[in-house]
């Protein structure tokens, strides 16, 4: 009864082409929202914060940029990782280079590379696509696993290999304790999402899907293959460039390009599917589900076992770990292949009608 | 029925089209006027679609001109095509499936957005000035064609009737001064087609669209079209009027069949 719109009229195409156009659907978002800056960092022990909270919302980030490219512009992409790494490491060398940059700036001069080097490895899907496409982005993978190894200029000659940044600041703000790690991610994110969500409002983001369902039928209305892929491309990689960014200076603070691996790539795509293509939504969805679930069972699984009077080694609740996990996302993708996101939206619908099945 | 016509908008010249050794379309030759109605029809693989094709720069003719306004395209794309004010729909609905209704046809618009991505991501000014004015515009199509009620449905949820609907609203959108139409009745019941035929009388009367249209159902094609032209294994072999097209012994032994 309480989520109903009944008496909200939408008098103006200003009103009805707002983020959610739904009263309830702003307050619970910005009730969220608050909460998330102001209720977690007074609840939340540090632990929660280091291994669950940060991590979701950078590779949230990440989801988000990989669903551009993906979700929206039908674009697959195996070289996420890549493109984290690419972020990362530009940061880092902006970072270290260039004294007195604002660290915010060597972030998005990371993602600004990323950018670059996006475009360059979406080249090949002006000619081919689908499986074809995703194996041109694997190079992207292997090509910078191998320069960010073997090019010392990169780790700026760290005789480990592995490369570390310390002392955050930005302006008077020290980013020491896993709380001040949490907004400066939170408020990225924030902002971030609600880019992303303009640009897939918006022509460019039409012109994205466009691509997706029907390139022949968008190119008759005037919509430039080149462009829109590019764009799609670079767009994404920005955002996950910055995240990878994140990733290195504030999640791990010292890394080596294992950290970037193809296992990320995966990742990041199982997120968006699982989370929902074509749905910002859906990418926290996504990094919800593949960073938060496999914590909670290895908390978990213990306690249950115990319930029944079974106690499972520790070898065995990692095992368990990755069969329930693997059995979940089976679940979840014969169940509704559009992903968790379209979940939501049928449950939202359902809602409005309850307790009427029509 | 005194209607009139413009000066040639649209001249094709000798085109020839080949796919390998298949040929589509041999030395075919005619021209559009400006605010007719002219009908394309054949048998099928007469090379009626590829016709279409080659007009807005999809396949692109071994031989041959496409004039355009008095300027010369021997190359034409789809997006100078689009540019020329060109637009079509499809014979198999093309549609973006995972959009809606609104966000088709606002794709249509695409060539007058002008703010930059930028503006767009910030939701900007002009970004958020030029998508209500779209907006609006897009509604008056909306309401053209009478689809109000779907404006917010993904167009792959629709009845097969509503997409083709769905399709000429995304191609008026563009606000064309050429329209291609590649059959825009197929696969319609009666009421359907009844309903496609006001629009497109509509389009042509009160926008003054030109309009290329490819149709199946004869009393369609000689009710509403000025000027025939028939094709048949990539030649032409009648132009006129309907009522010429309809008395000429090629046309009828190749397609329209005698009346016994």
């Amino acid at each position: 009864m309480l989520y109903r719109e009944n008496g909200q009229f939408r008098t103006s195409y200003a009103a009805d082409q707002q983020i959610f156009p739904i009263a309830q659907d702003r307050w619970a978002i910005l009730a969220i929202v608050v909460f998330a800056f102001v209720g977690v960092p007074l609840l939340v022990d540090e632990y929660l914060f280091r291994a669950i909270l940060i991590p979701f919302l950078i590779l949230s980030l990440a989801a988000i940029g990989v669903n551009i490219l993906v979700g929206y512009c039908g674009q697959i992409t195996l070289g996420a990782g890549a493109f984290m790494a690419v972020g990362a490491y530009a940061a880092y060398n902006f970072h270290i280079r260039l004294d007195g940059l604002p660290l915010l700036v060597s972030f998005l001069l990371g993602g600004c590379t990323a950018a670059a080097v996006g475009i360059f490895f979406g080249i090949p899907s002006l000619r081919v696509r689908g499986l074809y496409l995703a194996v041109a982005t694997l190079a992207a993978q292997f090509f910078t696993d191998w320069v960010f190894l073997r090019v010392p200029w990169f780790t700026n000659n760290a005789s480990s290999g592995s490369v570390s940044v310390a002392n955050l600041q930005i302006l008077s703000w020290q980013i020491e304790t896993p709380t001040d790690k949490y907004l400066l991610c939170l408020t990225i994110l924030v902002v971030f999402a609600l880019l992303a969500k303009n640009m897939t409002r918006c022509a460019i983001g039409r012109q994205w899907m466009a691509i997706r369902d029907m390139d022949v039928a968008a190119e008759v209305i005037g919509i430039r293959p080149l462009f829109a892929k590019l764009s799609a491309f670079a767009v994404s990689s920005f955002f996950v460039g910055t995240a990878g960014a994140l990733w290195g200076f504030v999640h791990l603070a010292s890394w080596e390009p294992a950290a970037f691996s193809v296992d990320r790539s995966f990742q990041l795509l199982f997120m968006v599917i699982i989370g929902g293509l074509g749905s910002i939504m859906g990418s926290f969805f996504g990094a919800a589900f593949i960073v938060i679930l496999p914590i909670m069972l290895n908390q978990f699984l213990p306690a249950i076992g115990r319930v029944f009077g079974i106690s499972i080694s520790t070898a065995g609740v990692s095992h368990a770990e990755l069969i329930i996990f693997g059995v979940l996302i089976i679940f979840f993708l014969i169940k509704e292949p559009h992903g968790i996101a379209r979940m939501w939206s049928t449950g939202k619908e359902k809602l409005r009608l309850w307790p009427f099945p029509h | 029925m005194g209607r009139e016509f413009g000066e040639v908008i649209l001249d094709l010249q000798s085109v020839s089209l080949a796919f390998g050794g298949v040929k589509a379309l041999t030395d075919i030759s005619f021209n559009v006027r400006e605010h007719e109605i002219r009908a394309i029809i054949g048998p099928n693989g007469a090379g009626k679609s590829s016709m279409l094709n080659v007009i807005n720069g999809v396949y692109r003719p071994q031989q041959g001109e496409i004039i355009l306004r008095g300027q010369h395209f021997t190359r034409m794309n789809p997006y100078k095509a689009a540019r020329a004010g060109i637009s079509r729909t499809f014979q198999n609905i093309a549609l973006f499936k995972g959009m809606s209704v609104i966000d088709n046809l606002m794709t249509g618009r695409n060539l007058k957005i002008r703010s930059n991505l930028l503006q767009q991501a910030f939701w900007w000014g002009p970004a958020r000035r030029e998508e209500l004015a779209h907006r609006a515009k897009v509604e008056e199509v909306i309401d053209f064609l009478e689809i109000q009620h779907i404006r917010k449905t993904p167009v792959g949820r629709l009845p097969y009737g509503l997409q083709k609907r769905v399709d000429l609203g995304r191609a008026l959108a563009m606000e064309p001064s050429i329209l291609l139409l590649d059959e825009p009745m197929a696969g319609m019941n009666v009421e359907e087609k009844q309903d496609m035929c006001r629009f497109i009388l509509d389009v042509n009367d009160q926008f003054g669209t030109t309009i290329v249209l490819i149709e199946h159902d004869m009393g369609v094609v000689m009710d509403v079209s000025d000027r025939v032209v028939v094709l048949d294994y990539g030649r032409k072999i009648g132009d006129g009027v309907p009522d010429e097209v309809r008395a000429n012994p090629e046309v009828v032994s190749a397609y329209l069949g005698a009346s016994h």
